[in-house]
């Protein structure tokens, strides 16, 4: 394939943005990756997401795709090797489906249960909790939501899982456990298994230490 | 296919249950419309859509499909053969994708929150967010439709399922409100296009009258307002 530039804009602590390059290295593609300072956002970025302003951004041969689940499919649509979504059109609806869960309402809840005051986080706990469950039950048997091989939704729920663990920690509220939720529990193992995953992640200390800077600035 | 193989469960006031059945007929599907009642649910809407309880949901040879985009999606990959909803380029598909998610995080939450706007402040900040919106689509339009009559070019796509589902509720809102939110001055192209959208043969038979979305509207309220038995 003749040359192709593909820049990534993202930000190292981003779980949307993770989701996006772990894409790009199941595929073998080749990208440049540039960190955004998101106190001081780059002219680039505005002018590539004006909507949002947000990463991560791909920029493909100059074209620019904004939000992760979009740039995920066009990931998947744009090199071939290594599918993300299923082929069946019943199973990429499903796929659609959970991946839309986990954006929507799974990491919006536990990230409320986190930067919540105290009377507010019982409730938010609650619903975190339930939307957890639902994962927890879609998954049981199965290794992969995918079938035999990570997909988009494997990567979407083990970066979330990845993100509360150390977020639960700093917050000194316990959400998940190999007690309440053994299978999304297990799954985490699994993920430290699947080396693409594995160095992505940026390591939990660091996560640990950015987390504790933030929720001390947002009192 | 018999037609019983396709079901669609829904509601006729629910923009999002027109977007599967405007797919549908642009593929030439027949399909059964089980229509729900209006404050309560079936058991075959719990059944096939545990995780939302919510319309509109697919249930094609008995297997739900849930979450309107998701189904129309589904709709375009199971009946390949027919009209393509989404454009074949996978740029285009995205910037298609990104603009339906937008209409549906950002647009269409902020036209709801017209009607629920508290004080003349409140209610007016509520529509510079409905109006710039509209701007913003308006310019995807010219982009996308790259001249022709629909975002998705000389046919009806995606974008415009995505979009157009919601023309009965916006002219409720400017009823309600008074004000003409698609106008020339915001989003020129796209009052062009919403008289096309509207008098399309896929879409004519869906899109509820205005008064009538007027009257559910109000129901509606006054349902909210009542004291709790």
């Amino acid at each position: 394939m003749a040359h192709e530039e593909v820049k990534l804009f993202g930000m190292w602590s981003s779980p949307f943005v993770r989701i996006v390059e772990v894409a790009l290295k199941i595929k073998g593609v080749q990208y440049e990756y540039i960190e955004e300072d998101l106190q001081n956002k780059s002219s680039l970025l505005l002018k590539y997401n004006p909507v949002y302003k947000k990463v991560p951004v791909l920029l493909h041969n100059g074209k620019p795709i904004a939000e992760s689940l979009v740039i995920v499919e066009y990931i998947d649509e744009t090199w071939k090797d290594n599918p993300i979504l299923p082929q069946d059109s019943f199973e990429r609806a499903q796929a659609r489906f959970w991946a839309k869960l986990i954006d929507d309402k799974c990491m919006p809840s536990l990230w409320r249960v986190f930067r919540s005051k105290d009377n507010e986080q019982e409730k938010a706990t609650e619903e975190a909790l339930e939307n957890l469950k639902i994962l927890e039950n879609e998954l049981t048997d199965k290794r992969f939501f995918g079938g035999e091989t990570i997909g988009l939704v494997d990567i979407a729920a083990k970066i979330t899982v990845y993100w509360v663990q150390v977020a639960q920690e700093v917050a000194g509220v316990g959400i998940i456990s190999s007690q309440n939720f053994p299978v999304l529990f297990k799954w985490i193992d699994d993920l430290l298994s699947c080396n693409v995953l594995k160095e992505t992640m940026p390591p939990k200390d660091k996560l640990a230490a950015f987390f504790r800077t933030h929720s001390k600035a947002s009192k | 296919m018999a037609k019983s193989d396709v079901k669609v469960l829904g509601a006729w006031p629910s923009p999002f249950v027109m977007r599967p059945r405007i797919a549908l007929n642009l593929k030439s599907v027949e399909y059964e419309f089980l229509e729900e009642t209006v404050g309560s649910k079936s058991q075959l809407l719990l059944q096939s859509n545990p995780v939302y309880k919510k319309i509109p949901v697919l249930i094609h040879h008995g297997k739900p499909v849930c979450e309107s985009l998701v189904i129309v999606q589904y709709i375009d990959e199971a009946w390949a053969s027919g009209t393509p909803l989404l454009p074949s380029d996978p740029y285009d598909r995205a910037m298609a994708r990104f603009w339906a998610a937008y209409i549906d995080d950002k647009w269409f939450p902020s036209l709801s929150a017209i009607a629920k706007a508290q004080g003349e402040e409140g209610k007016e900040a509520a529509i510079a967010q409905v109006a710039e919106g509209l701007a913003l689509l308006d310019d995807a339009f010219a982009k996308c439709s790259k001249g022709k009559p629909f975002f998705g070019g000389d046919k009806i796509g995606y974008l415009d399922i995505a979009l157009g589902c919601f023309l009965g509720w916006l002219k409720v809102t400017e009823k309600m409100t008074n004000l003409k939110l698609l106008d020339e001055m915001i989003a020129p192209n796209l009052v062009g296009w919403s008289e096309r959208f509207c008098s399309h043969s896929a879409v004519k038979g869906l899109m509820p009258e205005t008064h009538k979305l007027m009257e559910f509207a109000k129901m509606l309220q006054a349902k909210f307002k009542a004291p709790p038995s």
